[in-house]
């Protein structure tokens, strides 16, 4: 018994199986390494030459950064804080939705998630880092990041544990290194398969990172205890991550930034924005891996539903944003809700409404949900909606000062827009290697989840 | 019933059913079933091989509790006493805020603490073992699935068990040493 069964519900009977019944043992471990056994395609390498180059302009910007100062971005007096803190929070955000499918759907008993929980991990691993780093680049001296460590140092001082930019410091890094440990419990039994696959050097490589798991029943009730207690631990943890992120904004003194509903609303947007990147690289896996008989329709179709419930979940929380401004009555509040919808940055607003609250409403009809162009396209609008989101909240708020002389609008640079896209590049580059090094779809699972079908 | 574990006599079968199946009987029929190899973890061997539920658990309690109750002792003495900060009122010792950090670094000691136990529990990483030397192994992370009994010592007592393993219609069957 595994994670994908330990909660298990008997399946309604209309309910088609989410794995199609001719696949057996030895199909699905054909079908998952192969990708790792056969030289890379030709696509594989454009894809991977695009991103490295994508990835040096990254490098070369950060060098350009560290070596100028943060004064290459739009920055000014006013918007004191720009991209880098939504690329921050929205790279975050995209990499709670990878660990949100491994233990809040075990919790509640989504068998479906088992072939896509793999590389929805994968894409937490690699999202996190990339967020980890926006804060430093963020830093006027990102040389003395360290600083917020407690450690005894020659100057007397102790980190100020009242203030949530070192509760992020602890919740990034506490989640970073939670969901590398979680992902390689979960990755070893499917490396000891690749190492009985492989030959040579590489059955060497991969013997040594399957640490000689041999399937034994005796191991498998340590793992599987394992597994599922790191589950549970990681729904609180992810919950707790994303709301930290959000006490950011919530736990300041300007309007727009001293919303207590931040929290929860930050943690519905984090899940929204990661189902919308994990459609788009299911999308990608299934076909270029030619995984279509693991990551079915029935997938898209249940992740289609948590970006609508999502969606709807986002509209009232933007309601309840005006709603408190309108009934708490402080005209600063009430200037600002005014200044979403007529300010400098309304048109941008109008676009993240319609991203984010309207267009995923065509998934309520069942034949959409069907479509998978239409849900790649939905997918595509959540993370431009939710990536305008998170620049609305910093610019919005700082935009509006309390005097209006004072108002500065943001206009990004090149430098703004590299940082935006560069690490996208980055992001692709290691979801290229990982694609040709690590199985994709956790085997065991899938072999576990067929047999409990066949079963029934 | 010799309960000798020097030698291992492994049966290879198709399928989590069978393997469940000759596990119960070799039990029933007097063996010691020791172990089985399986891709997925079957659940219905666990009771017949005699395994326990996991303590891994408790590791990972401890660690927690532990790294969180230091997390927020450092807190408190570096915000009380070590560097006290006036600001605006507040109270030293806040702790509603200090129980953020110490939950956060807790759940990450839980889960390493959870990784090397998992570790030591099952005496990994141990790169080579003997059961690596019959090829057919490497199907027990691929679609087979093995079971592993005590070789007993008395020959009369190992053909009766090479009788009773026959009658599963296993694939394979062989002595190794253990």
């Amino acid at each position: 018994m595994t994670v994908a069964s330990a909660f298990d519900r008997a399946p309604a009977l209309d309910e088609p199986p989410v794995l199609p019944r001719s696949l057996d043992d030895r199909t699905i471990t054909d079908l998952v390494c192969a990708p790792l056994m056969r030289p890379a395609g030709k696509r594989w390498w454009i894809a991977f030459v695009v991103c490295s180059a994508g990835t040096l302009a990254t490098v070369y910007g950060v060098f350009t950064l560290f070596n100028v100062g943060i004064g290459i971005f739009g920055y000014n007096t006013a918007a004191v804080w720009g991209f880098p803190i939504a690329n921050y929070v929205w790279w975050i955000g995209l990499g709670n939705a990878g660990t949100l499918i491994s233990s809040l759907l075990v919790l509640t008993r989504q068998s479906w998630r088992a072939t896509i929980s793999r590389f929805a991990e994968a894409m937490t691993l690699f999202a996190v880092s990339i967020a980890g780093l926006f804060p430093i680049f963020h830093l006027g001296r990102p040389l003395y990041f360290y600083w917020l460590f407690p450690y005894p140092d020659t100057m007397q001082l102790w980190p100020q544990w009242r203030s949530a930019l070192v509760w992020d410091f602890w919740a990034i890094l506490s989640y970073l290194i939670f969901s590398i440990v979680f992902w390689y419990v979960g990755v070893l039994p499917d490396l000891a398969s690749v190492r009985d696959r492989s030959h040579g050097t590489w059955q060497k490589i991969y013997g040594i990172f399957a640490l000689g798991w041999r399937g034994s029943a005796r191991h498998w009730r340590h793992y599987h205890r394992l597994q599922l207690t790191l589950a549970a631990l990681a729904t609180p943890l992810v919950c707790s991550v994303h709301s930290i992120v959000g006490l950011d904004f919530a736990a300041s003194l300007m309007p727009g930034w001293r919303e207590p509903i931040f929290p929860p609303y930050f943690v519905v947007g984090a899940m929204y924005s990661g189902f919308a990147l994990v459609v788009l690289l299911a999308a990608t896996i299934s076909r270029a891996l030619g995984l279509q008989a693991l990551i079915t329709m029935r997938h898209f179709e249940a992740m289609a539903k948590i970006i609508l419930m999502s969606s709807i979940v986002m509209g009232l929380s933007y309601l309840s944003e005006y709603f408190a401004a309108w009934y708490a009555g402080n005209p600063d509040d009430r200037s600002l809700v005014a200044y979403e919808f007529t300010g400098a940055y309304s048109r941008i607003y109008a676009a993240m409404l319609f991203c984010n609250v309207v267009a995923p409403q065509i998934l309520w009809l069942p034949s959409m949900r069907r479509s998978l162009a239409v849900i790649i396209l939905v997918s595509f609008a959540v993370l431009a909606g939710m990536w305008l989101e998170r620049i609305l909240i910093v610019w919005n708020t700082l935009s509006h000062t309390f005097t209006p002389s004072m108002d500065r609008v943001f206009f990004p640079t090149a430098w703004d827009y590299l940082f935006l896209f560069g690490p996208m590049f980055f992001f692709s580059w290691m979801f290229l290697l990982f694609c040709r090094l690590v199985p994709v779809v956790p085997m065991f699972e899938a072999k576990e989840v067929r047999h409990q079908e066949a079963r029934t | 019933m010799s309960a000798a574990s020097d030698r291992l006599t492994i049966a290879e079968f198709a399928a989590p059913a069978a393997l469940e199946d000759a596990t119960r009987r070799v039990r029933d029929a007097g063996f010691r079933p020791l172990d089985a190899l399986t891709p997925w973890p079957v659940e219905g061997i666990e009771e017949p091989l005699g395994v326990e539920q996991s303590p891994i658990r408790w590791p990972m309690l401890i660690a927690a509790v532990g790294v969180a109750a230091f997390a927020y002792a450092l807190e408190a003495w570096s915000a009380i006493l070590a560097y006290p900060i006036e600001s605006g009122g507040r109270p030293l010792h806040s702790w509603p805020v200090f129980l953020l950090v110490p939950f956060e670094v807790g759940v990450l000691a839980a889960g390493l603490a959870g990784f090397i136990a998992l570790l030591v529990l099952c005496g990994l990483p141990r790169l080579n073992h003997p059961l690596f030397d019959w090829e057919a192994i490497e199907r027990a992370t691929d679609d087979r699935y093995f079971l592993l009994v005590a070789a007993p010592h008395r020959e009369d007592e190992e053909r009766r068990l090479r009788s009773v393993l026959s009658d599963l219609k296993p694939l394979r069957v062989r002595d190794m040493p253990a």
